[in-house]
């Protein structure tokens, strides 16, 4: 029954992330990394890490994409005027890159066996946050003032003003 | 019965209990909403719908309503971008029904020697579940004003999506000094731990322990639902209807529909994380049991009713309170509510996350 589940998200995952790349349109593009978003918080749930699961969905999807999307809103390129890219080298050079990565991950998935059954505990609200805030409490708080300096190095560049 | 399928049958009822509930609440609140707004502005409201004859204050006028917007023309604009088109009233209102899953409506029940907890799904994630569909309700604004191919629904959509991100940020804040004193996400704890007394007299509600979360969680509720003083989105003064200017028949009642579905469940959670749920005033599993000594007993059967009734009259409260805000409170600016987000709304939630946290750690606790 997971393994069922885990071949019907995981090919969900897959699929919406090639469609990401594939379409012309970015807006259809969003909604498919949502979709693919959407499918790896579904994984997440398979494997009892819930509350990284309900994250995924807040930040990557609630918050994240739809900055995408203001910024495709706000400069609107009409369809007409959507460029067009032709085959080219580099489109080549990705075919060759992601058959190299397949194989390899195929090798990879030979040496190592099956994901073991989820533990249960680990991945809930409770356990990540004892284990944040007092094995990880270093690693949390650089974090934290690493994304602090991003925050502030935005406003700086976006304001000249300042 | 065979433990599988009795759990199944359980599993269906309770989705199909609360489902009917808040969608009868949906319709019910379209006519208050207009009663109410008639009622304080000193008019008499919708009551011309009738079936034969019968008028009911104009409570058919919701059937009426349903009736005209089936029957419309389903139509769609020339320079609308078809699929996204289609699609937006649907991701308005799949993501606010999806929020109910962790609301729990009522106490356990024994049925059949097995205990039931009335709450369709206790995710360990709990309120995080909320946030995490509820944060997809924007698309539906967003997507609904971009694909309409036209300017009003373009700023519309635009407006709502900056004050939802926004407005986010301090609900999710606002809540913070909610789970750290009941030390919990998940609902059905929050609730179960409501069940106590503040001082010997006062009930252990939400509201009581957290009364600046409470109201900061209100207001951003507000902000979320786009419902006045915070409906820029839509402000027909400035931006024609906004979002769904463009829309028409079924797929206007779709968003019509999201907003009152989103009302109530903003009501549910209200009366879920600051009243106490199903709790009843000094109501224990066995009766009243008054500060002082005092109390009488009931049967299991009236605590229950007593305490599903709590529940449902708390949820008809905050959806009136809703639609008395909306007629009684005018519209904000915009550049005023985003000063109001961001200026006042996130530095009054951090402080309460902080005197929160203070008071907990103080010694002798």
């Amino acid at each position: 029954m997971e393994a069922l589940f885990f071949i019907l998200f995981g090919a969900i995952a897959v699929g919406g992330a090639v469609m990401v790349v594939t379409r012309r349109h970015p807006m259809v593009s969003a909604l498919y990394l949502i979709l693919t978003l959407f499918a790896v918080a579904a994984l997440f749930v398979l494997r009892h890490a819930h509350f990284l699961a309900a994250i995924q969905v807040i930040i990557y999807a609630g918050a994240v994409v739809v900055l995408f999307i203001f910024v495709i809103m706000l400069i609107n390129v009409p369809e007409s005027r959507l460029p067009v890219e032709r085959a080219t080298i580099v489109r080549v050079a990705g075919v060759i890159a992601a058959g190299l990565l397949i194989l390899e991950s195929a090798v990879l998935a030979r040496r190592f066996a099956m994901p073991k059954a989820p533990v249960s505990g680990v991945g809930t609200v409770e356990a990540v946050g004892r284990a944040l805030f007092t094995d990880y409490l270093l690693a949390f708080e650089v974090t934290s003032v690493l994304l602090l300096a991003a925050v502030i190095g935005a406003i700086a560049l976006s304001n000249k003003k300042l | 019965m065979n433990p599988a399928l009795f759990d199944l049958v359980v599993a269906v009822a309770r989705i199909a209990v609360m489902l009917a509930f808040c969608l009868t609440l949906v319709v019910v609140f379209t006519w208050v909403e207009r009663k109410g707004a008639a009622y304080i502005q000193d008019r008499r409201g919708p009551n011309r719908a009738a079936i034969f004859g019968i008028r009911a204050w104009g409570l058919f006028h919701p059937m009426a309503d349903a009736l005209k917007f089936l029957f419309k023309e389903d139509f769609i604009p020339d320079r609308a971008h078809r699929l996204f088109y289609q699609i937006a009233p649907m991701f308005a209102l799949a993501p606010v029904i999806m929020t109910i899953a962790v609301i729990p409506f009522g106490p356990d029940v024994t049925l059949f020697g097995r205990r039931i907890a009335l709450q369709i799904a206790d995710l360990n994630v709990g309120i995080l579940y909320i946030f995490a569909v509820s944060g997809m309700t924007v698309y539906g604004v967003v997507l609904a004003g971009w694909s309409s191919g036209s300017k009003y629904p373009l700023l519309g959509g635009l407006r709502s999506s900056a004050q939802m991100l926004s407005y986010e940020v301090s609900m999710g804040l606002s809540l913070m000094g909610i789970f750290m004193v009941f030390q919990s996400v998940r609902l059905s704890q929050i609730v179960a731990a409501q069940g106590g007394l503040l001082f010997g007299v006062l009930p252990k509600w939400g509201v009581f322990v957290q009364p600046l979360g409470f109201v900061l969680f209100l207001v951003a509720q507000y902000a979320e639902a786009n419902r006045t003083p915070f409906d820029l989105p839509e402000g027909e003064s400035e931006l024609v209807a906004g979002y769904h200017t463009e829309y028409g028949s079924f797929k206007f009642s779709m968003f019509m529909m999201a907003e009152y579905f989103h009302m109530v469940v903003g009501a549910a959670i209200l009366s879920t994380l600051f009243f106490g749920g199903w709790q009843f005033p000094y109501l224990g599993d066995t009766g009243f049991l008054f500060p002082g000594g005092a109390g009488f007993a009931l049967p299991p059967a009236l605590v229950f009713l007593l305490r599903i009734g709590s529940f449902v009259g708390k949820v008809v409260f905050f959806a009136w309170l809703y639609v008395w805000v909306r007629w009684t409170i005018p519209r904000f600016r915009y550049d005023q509510v985003m000063r109001l987000g961001w200026k006042m709304m996130l530095p009054l939630s951090l402080a309460n996350l902080f005197a929160t946290g203070l008071i907990l750690l103080l010694p002798g606790r």
